[in-house]
């Protein structure tokens, strides 16, 4: 109790602390922006030819992703995209969607093709 | 709510934000709720009626005021008018948005806004009383810029088509009447203006047209601007490989006025006569923006603060879109609409949980072009919220165009449309 009244103390004398305090929801509002492509969620329109994100996971999307932002991996608009987000904003991202229902589409690794 | 009420609320908010801070785990300790009023459901408004009910689990209400009865796509349209696609293909419905989502569908328009009382009034009769307001109303045009065209007969026969819906098709019918050999002119205003990138997709997919059915005929591009806006080197190269004989593209050259009867451009040292006359007028926030009493700069679009969309001045009302005086190479595109939707839903809703926005929101723009009727070219970039300058600002390094033009571009902006048509509608 002591420990929690001089935090909240040091966050209200510094409020500036608060105004700086990341989303709880930032992981959420990060994934929103891959949707006007990849769909709500992941989830893109069955037979849109865009790959899916919802479900898949962490581990493997970070990959692609990492070498989207690298340029080992060719595309036309992911390598331009990916260099715009940190590597912990990846992160959360994928994580984000890897938590998320698979969709009607499934995953087509080899399918360079699709960005 | 009354004020003071409104005050031991927000109080509670930022109290409940500290002991998040300490250690809570979750998303807050206050669940959002109230009455959001979203007028206009194009890319902006209709993503925002979606999101502030999908991410508030339904709920926060959510009323969406549209005059039209369905939703036609400006992005893809130039397409329609080439005889790519038809209206059918870019007309949706807003039905789901009711069904599934639970949105309250107004088919109206809004005479005026009272930010002051939080209530607007619905040219149909009756006020609307909101907690929060979301305004996305695209643009209007500055007809008087154009004199001859400051009126509705004038109107019908000289078209703009930069709104979607029975202009497309009209423009359309003039290109179908327009015989082999004619002129087709194509006027572009200064920039900033309703998708840059636009008119230039639409001198290709004409002279793409031409090429088919009528090649003894030309598009003569009057270009404002000094040089192409957007995707410069890319639709110069389209020009010259595909469209050498047709596409004339003339820079510096602003419309001053037109003569309606002979369908000719007046521009300040010469006249051009054209079979179809196709003029982009110039353009500002939607009039609604100005009779709500909103901040506009330079009298034309919406100061916002950029961790909300919120107008600058005026409380409670965020704004979306076209209508927004933009982030440093921000593009208004429907794409962007859409994005900003998506910021702006986050923040109200954190708002109405008596929280503080996202401090460092970010938004990404993809926008594809045709440039005939199968191949595409892009335009992508990521903002970043800029402390310092309180603004979005373009991510260095990120971003950039397509380094040629495809047909695997054009099958993906084909993809883009149908999902984010999903992400804004279903």
């Amino acid at each position: 109790m002591k420990r929690l009244s001089a935090l909240a103390t040091l966050t209200l004398l510094t409020g500036s602390l608060f105004a700086q305090a990341a989303d709880p929801e930032r992981a959420r509002n990060l994934a929103a922006t891959c949707a006007n492509c990849h769909g709500t969620d992941g989830r893109p329109v069955s037979g849109s030819g865009i790959d899916p994100l919802a479900g898949i996971d962490q581990r493997l999307s970070l990959q692609q992703l990492a070498h989207f932002k690298s340029g080992r991996r060719p595309g036309t608009i992911m390598p331009q995209i990916a260099k715009g987000y940190t590597d912990e904003e990846l992160e959360l991202i994928a994580a984000h969607f890897a938590a998320q229902k698979h969709g009607a589409e499934t995953w087509q690794t080899a399918t360079d093709a699709l960005f | 709510m009354a004020d003071g009420d409104r005050r031991a609320f927000l109080k509670a908010g930022a109290l409940a934000g500290v002991l998040t801070l300490a250690g809570c785990a979750g998303s807050g300790l206050r669940q959002p709720r109230g009455h959001v009023v979203v007028v206009g459901g194009g890319y902006g408004g209709a993503t925002a009626a979606k999101y502030l009910r999908m991410w508030s689990a339904r709920g926060v209400d959510v009323t969406l005021v549209e005059r039209s009865p369905h939703f036609v796509s400006c992005p893809m349209s130039n397409l329609v008018i080439s005889g790519n696609r038809s209206m059918a293909d870019i007309t949706l419905d807003y039905d789901r948005l009711q069904s599934h989502w639970g949105v309250r569908i107004v088919h109206d328009e809004v005479l005026a806004v009272d930010a002051v009382a939080r209530s607007l009034r619905l040219a149909g009769g009756g006020d609307l009383r909101y907690d929060r307001l979301v305004l996305s109303p695209g643009i209007d045009f500055m007809w008087h810029e154009i004199p001859a065209l400051d009126n509705a007969g004038a109107q019908a026969s000289i078209l703009h088509a930069w709104k979607a819906g029975a202009q497309t098709l009209a423009l359309r019918r003039q290109l179908e009447a327009m015989p082999d050999g004619g002129v087709f002119v194509l006027s572009i205003p200064r920039a900033p203006y309703r998708c840059p990138p636009g008119p230039y997709e639409r001198a290709c997919l004409v002279a793409d047209y031409c090429k088919r059915h009528k090649p003894r005929s030309k598009v003569v591009v009057l270009d404002a601007n000094d040089e192409i806006v957007s995707k410069k080197g890319l639709f110069a190269k389209a020009w010259a490989e595909l469209y050498p004989e047709i596409i004339e593209y003339r820079p510096q050259s602003e419309l001053r006025d037109v003569d309606v009867a002979t369908k000719t451009a007046r521009l300040d040292f010469d006249q051009v006569r054209a079979d179809v006359l196709n003029v982009i007028p110039p353009q500002r926030a939607a009039d609604i923006a100005a009779r709500s009493g909103l901040k506009l700069i330079n009298q034309r679009w919406a100061e916002i603060d950029w961790l909300s969309m919120e107008s600058s001045g005026t409380p409670g009302v965020h704004v979306l879109g076209d209508a927004i005086f933009p982030a440093p190479t921000m593009p208004k595109s429907g794409d962007v609409a859409s994005q900003q939707a998506k910021l702006a839903a986050a923040a109200i809703l954190r708002l109405l949980a008596g929280e503080q926005p996202d401090p460092a929101p970010l938004l990404m723009n993809t926008c594809y072009s045709f440039v005939d009727s199968r191949n595409a070219i892009h335009v992508a970039a990521v903002y970043r919220y800029d402390r310092a300058s309180r603004a979005l600002q373009p991510v260095p390094g990120a971003g950039g165009v397509s380094s040629v033009r495809s047909e695997l571009e054009g099958r993906i902006a084909a993809g883009w449309a149908q999902n984010i048509w999903a992400d804004m509608l279903s």
